[in-house]
């Protein structure tokens, strides 16, 4: 478990403190993927670093697995860093290493392990990751995806407990994009890996968070469940995030919103009910009739949703209204 | 042929040729040894960097700039009384090393300290993250990731140095720069000074071809 307490960072810029970081307090659970998303410059990768002190902060405290690691010496700093791993935009590899041996240098910064224990850990590694192959490749010779799950590979080897990943898909293509977002659900189920992971895309957040928090100009301004955070966005902040990552654009909605008759609804299915034929049902025994302004149907993590935009027209709405909640279908509405 | 070398000494050429290789090989090691050091504490020291000491940087810097921008032939003469204290003797190719070694080491260490700014801060981050002591990012990350910097760092001072100890011929340095002041200049056979010339292009192209391969051996980007 991470906690942030009143954790606030600022730079001192020709003798004035500019703060990339307003006082923080927040908690990270053991095992759950934390998404920390944000414009550049909104201090995500502020707060990222500051769990593994690579930044100090300039005031509160900071807590994992309930020791205070802003107390801790220079020895009991390096020792911690061992048990988080760190992913980077760009990979952060060593040119002048190979595969095996990027992987290979934290187990032997550490000074802990044997000379046999590292080959078998690199090589199970590596198979992990799907690179057994290029063991003996420079970094140079591989692409983005294969870069960056030797990073992966490279921040496990010591066996951390925490993984940050500093964005670590902005770089890639969708696809690889995917395939890593995979990779990381995956580490995060089987090992009870905690991952924390900044990103500037919603849709990153989508597939692979459980709780996100939104920052914008050095504060969280919204934090939560993603699904909730996500399918009922608060602040304007968060929406901008959600409305892009889902090509929406807010004024042509309004537009459409203003020529729809009758009543306009928002309906939020979650789960099982978004499988349900429940449209067509709610219709007939309510007598209303409906039309389909805006929807989108995916998977927030491995869980469906639906959201649909209705007018709905004629016929008895209260009925309808009463038949969708009684289905577990979250009803808003617009107008 | 022969009227045509008539004042060449083949054999004092051969000493000659050997003492150049004496004093640049030797000056280039005690370059390397100190300029090594200096150049990494420089980096270190530096502006936003590992260890920021804008004081140590400060007096670091201005003690190699001050070697650096004095012309190296008054250099030589102004190190004589400290090369006589060091190894009893400003002549030869002995005495020649010190003010060599004065002359290349605060160069080489400018080049150690740009070719280490080159190397990604990213990989500087990543290596601190992993919990690596200041002893292991600089062994473990910045030395080989700037290596092939290094090398080629290496091969321009050893350049240098080349024509730095032709010129130590002017303070009786010895060496292939000697026999041309000497012969050449002060007796005017011209011969002798084609010859020494050619040499010491000849010496500095196998360096630069060396130096070159070495970099291309270690160079993974």
């Amino acid at each position: 478990m991470i906690v942030f307490d009143q954790v606030q960072k600022s730079y001192q810029v020709g003798g004035r403190a500019i703060p990339a970081l307003h006082p923080t307090s927040l908690t990270i659970e053991t095992g759950e993927v934390f998404g920390i998303v944000g414009h550049s410059g909104a201090g995500k990768s502020t707060l990222v670093r500051l769990i593994n002190l690579l930044e100090p902060p300039t005031g509160g405290r900071i807590l994992v697995d309930d020791d205070t690691i802003t107390h801790y010496d220079a020895a009991e700093l390096r020792a911690f860093r061992r048990k988080v791993g760190m992913i980077f935009q760009h990979f952060n590899l060593l040119s002048s290493k190979t595969v095996a041996d990027n992987i290979a240098f934290p187990m032997k910064l550490a000074g802990i392990y044997s000379r046999a224990e590292i080959r078998q850990r690199v090589e199970e590694l590596l198979a992990r990751v799907g690179l057994a192959d290029h063991a003996s490749k420079y970094p140079s010779q591989l692409s983005g995806g294969q870069k960056q799950r030797v990073g992966i590979a490279r921040a496990l080897a010591c066996r951390p407990t925490i993984l940050l990943c500093d964005e670590a898909t902005s770089a890639l293509d969708p696809q690889t994009t995917q395939s890593v977002l995979r990779l990381l659900a995956d580490l995060n189920r089987e090992l009870g890996l905690t991952i924390v992971l900044i990103t500037h895309e919603m849709d990153v957040v989508r597939r692979v968070c459980d709780r996100v928090a939104v920052m914008d100009a050095g504060e969280v301004v919204e934090m939560g469940a993603v699904s909730d955070v996500f399918l009922h966005p608060q602040h304007p902040t968060t929406r901008d995030f959600v409305f892009e990552s889902e090509n929406i654009d807010g004024d042509e909605m309004q537009q459409d919103l203003q020529k729809a008759n009758g009543r306009i609804l928002r309906l939020t299915f979650r789960g099982e009910s978004t499988f349900k034929p429940l449209l067509g049902s709610v219709a007939r025994e309510s007598g209303v009739d409906f039309s389909i302004l805006s929807g989108r149907i995916d998977h927030i993590k491995d869980t469906p949703y639906g959201q649909l935009t209705l007018s709905l027209v004629g016929g008895d709405l209260d009925v309808a209204m009463q038949a969708l909640e009684a289905a577990d279908v979250h009803v808003e509405v617009v107008r | 042929m022969d009227a045509l070398l008539s004042n060449v000494d083949w054999a004092e050429i051969g000493i000659a040729s050997w003492d150049t290789l004496v004093m640049v090989g030797l000056s280039l090691l005690f370059s390397v040894l100190i300029g090594l050091p200096v150049g990494v504490l420089l980096f270190l020291f530096g502006k936003r960097q590992l260890l920021e000491q804008p004081v140590a940087y400060a007096v670091l810097s201005f003690v190699v700039n001050v070697l650096r921008s004095v012309p190296f032939i008054i250099l030589l003469i102004v190190m004589i009384p400290f090369t006589v204290m060091l190894i009893g003797t400003s002549l030869g190719v002995a005495g020649a090393i010190p003010p060599l070694v004065a002359g290349g080491a605060p160069f080489f260490a400018r080049l150690v300290e740009t070719s280490l700014r080159e190397v990604d801060r990213g990989i500087i981050e990543a290596t601190q993250a992993m919990g690596a002591s200041i002893r292991q990012i600089i062994f473990g990350a910045l030395l080989p990731e700037a290596l092939p910097g290094i090398i080629a760092g290496i091969t321009v001072t050893a350049i240098t140095l080349v024509s730095y100890a032709a010129m130590s011929g002017v303070i009786g340095g010895g060496g292939l720069g000697d026999l041309a002041i000497r012969f050449g200049y002060q007796r005017f056979q011209t011969d002798v000074m084609v010859i020494t010339v050619a040499l010491l292009v000849i010496f500095v192209q196998l360096l630069q071809m060396a130096g070159d391969r070495l970099v291309l051996y270690f160079s993974r980007k």
